[in-house]
């Protein structure tokens, strides 16, 4: 097997292999640890010796065997004989469980998912936790993926199992109302992942591209689970409509090329169909949902052969139902875009200026991008280049500080 | 990153025992810091006698010795954090001692992601 291969075969069990001890030993820290020796003990093993025939059996197996390895030195240390006794794993190995069928497991990963994606959590620490407990990514893959040290990743995420052992909470799906109350954060917590995958352009971020592969896996198992559940539906189609373009966004130096200037053949068309056929699936038939929504307007513009093909009518409706819903400064700013492409550049600005009393955006390089490009829209080649040059400086981002840079240039008075 | 700025001179003419603080204080936030998982890295520059200076005119590099600001306020460090918000950033560097004396400057780090434009 290839590593590639290996990676594929592992990730998608270290959640389920998981779920299966902490149902039958409890103890969510120690079994994770466990659960992520096994893997490591597999992608050792497996490329000399060949895969298993049950992969998941035997990762149960070596997990189960780490996990009473570390009680019985552990109990040894304390001279508990009582307690070894009472952790004597032969008799509980030999046989399924309740719970160990099929709808057990199912349930198994969205239980993990839910407890990754405590409440409790700061959103860094739901995000690593969930990667590593639910997806089977290392520590230092975690680490290398958000750019932090090993060490710091490997705090972040011991804090956040000690804090959910110190939450008292059991090994259980929530249940409704709960679950739903709950169900937004975890889907939140996907699309932080798929988010940081995707914005990774090319050199140090190369390794956290691979985020997106693994926030689709994840959310395309909680589909699988929840496939009645409109919002659900409608991230997995998000994800897999702004994957899609993911080859034409950024130019091999890693600058962004926008929407209009995209070659539009390098999108993935199998991954549009999929995306489009989910959100009509949804809009049809779930209430209406924030994620629906977006993925509605990624779907119409995946959808348009040409950039002049673009439905910005539509696309103009759906961000005045996505304000409704969801409102914030950054669906007021996309809809500003909407209406300068409807109702032409002044409308758009005109709009874009009842933000500049929102601290949170006013003074961000996106708004003032958004201006710049709205401007130029307008003939305004000054006022353009100058708001270029004020995004370009207040963008922390440096492949679109070069974008920037390279607009205000682009428009600055040519020599005669 | 937090860029650290103060006037060694300052520190020389404390106590052993003023400076033994100071740098236990240091150590303490650093253990906090290590502990949130916010800590990234840190470094402290030696002093300002050890500096050259490098310049390179019409392709010939000159390098001298210095400069010595041994009278000024320089910078003396950094630490960098991962935190969720500038207002975290601004929290740390307040408690920073150098804030006290000195002064601590928080600034945020280029990255590589790039948003859809």
């Amino acid at each position: 097997v290839t590593d590639r291969g290996l990676e594929d075969l592992l990730r998608p069990l270290a959640g389920q292999v998981l779920g299966v001890l902490v149902r039958r030993y409890g103890q969510f820290d120690a079994c994770e640890d466990a659960v992520q020796e096994a893997l490591l003990d597999a992608s050792v093993q497996w490329p000399d010796s060949g895969v298993p025939e049950n992969p998941k059996g035997w990762l149960v197996t070596v997990a189960s065997r780490r996990l009473t390895d570390q009680w019985r030195s552990e109990s040894a240390r304390r001279r508990r004989e009582a307690t070894v006794a009472a952790l004597e794993p032969p008799a509980v190995l030999a046989g399924p469980l309740p719970g160990d069928d099929a709808a057990g497991e199912q349930d198994d990963t969205l239980t993990l998912l839910f407890l990754c994606c405590h409440p409790a959590l700061a959103s860094a620490s739901q995000v690593a936790l969930t990667l590593r407990a639910v997806g089977g990514l290392t520590t230092v893959e975690i680490a290398r993926a958000f750019l932090v040290p090993e060490a710091t990743m490997a705090q972040r995420i011991s804090r956040a199992k000690q804090r959910i052992k110190a939450s008292g909470t059991g090994f259980h799906l929530p249940s409704e109302p709960e679950r739903s109350e709950r169900l937004p954060v975890v889907l939140q917590v996907l699309y932080l992942i798929f988010n940081e995958g995707y914005t990774a352009s090319s050199g140090p971020g190369v390794h956290r591209a691979e985020l997106t592969v693994e926030a689709i896996r994840l959310t395309r198992a909680v589909h699988a689970l929840l496939p009645d559940d409109g919002e659900v539906t409608g991230l997995l189609a998000l994800m897999l409509l702004t994957d899609a373009r993911r080859a034409a966004r950024t130019r091999p130096d890693g600058t962004p090329v926008p929407l209009a200037e995209q070659d539009r053949s390098r999108w993935d068309t199998a991954a549009i169909s999929e995306g489009a056929a989910l959100v009509s699936q949804a809009l049809a038939s779930a209430p209406l949902g924030p994620y629906q929504v977006q993925a509605a307007i990624a779907a119409i513009h995946d959808e348009a052969a040409r950039p002049a093909d673009t439905d910005w009518r539509q696309i103009l409706a759906l961000y005045g139902l996505l304000e409704r819903l969801a409102p914030g400064p950054a669906v007021t700013l996309n809809r500003a875009v909407a209406v300068a492409m409807v109702q032409g550049p002044h409308a758009g600005l005109k709009l874009l200026s009842g933000l500049d009393g929102d601290g949170r955006i006013a003074g961000g390089h996106r708004a003032e991008a958004v201006r710049a490009h709205l401007l130029e829209l307008a003939g305004d080649r000054d006022g353009a280049r100058t708001a270029f040059t004020r995004a370009a400086r207040r963008t922390t981002s440096l492949p679109e500080q070069r974008y920037l840079q390279a607009q205000a240039t682009r428009l600055a008075p040519r020599d005669r | 990153m937090l860029l650290i700025y103060n006037n060694p001179a300052f520190y020389e003419a404390w106590s052993e025992e003023d400076r033994t603080a100071l740098f236990s204080e240091v150590d303490q936030i650093m253990t906090e810091l290590r502990e949130s998982g916010e800590f990234v890295a840190g470094e402290a520059l030696a002093d300002g006698s050890n500096t050259k200076t490098v310049r390179v005119r019409d392709g010939v590099p000159a390098v001298t010795d210095g400069p010595f600001a041994e009278a000024k306020e320089q910078m003396v460090g950094y630490i960098t954090v991962d935190c969720d918000s500038e207002e975290r950033a601004v929290q740390i560097a307040a408690r920073w001692p150098d804030a006290k004396y000195f002064a601590m400057e928080v600034r945020p780090i280029m990255h590589t992601t790039v948003a859809d434009v």
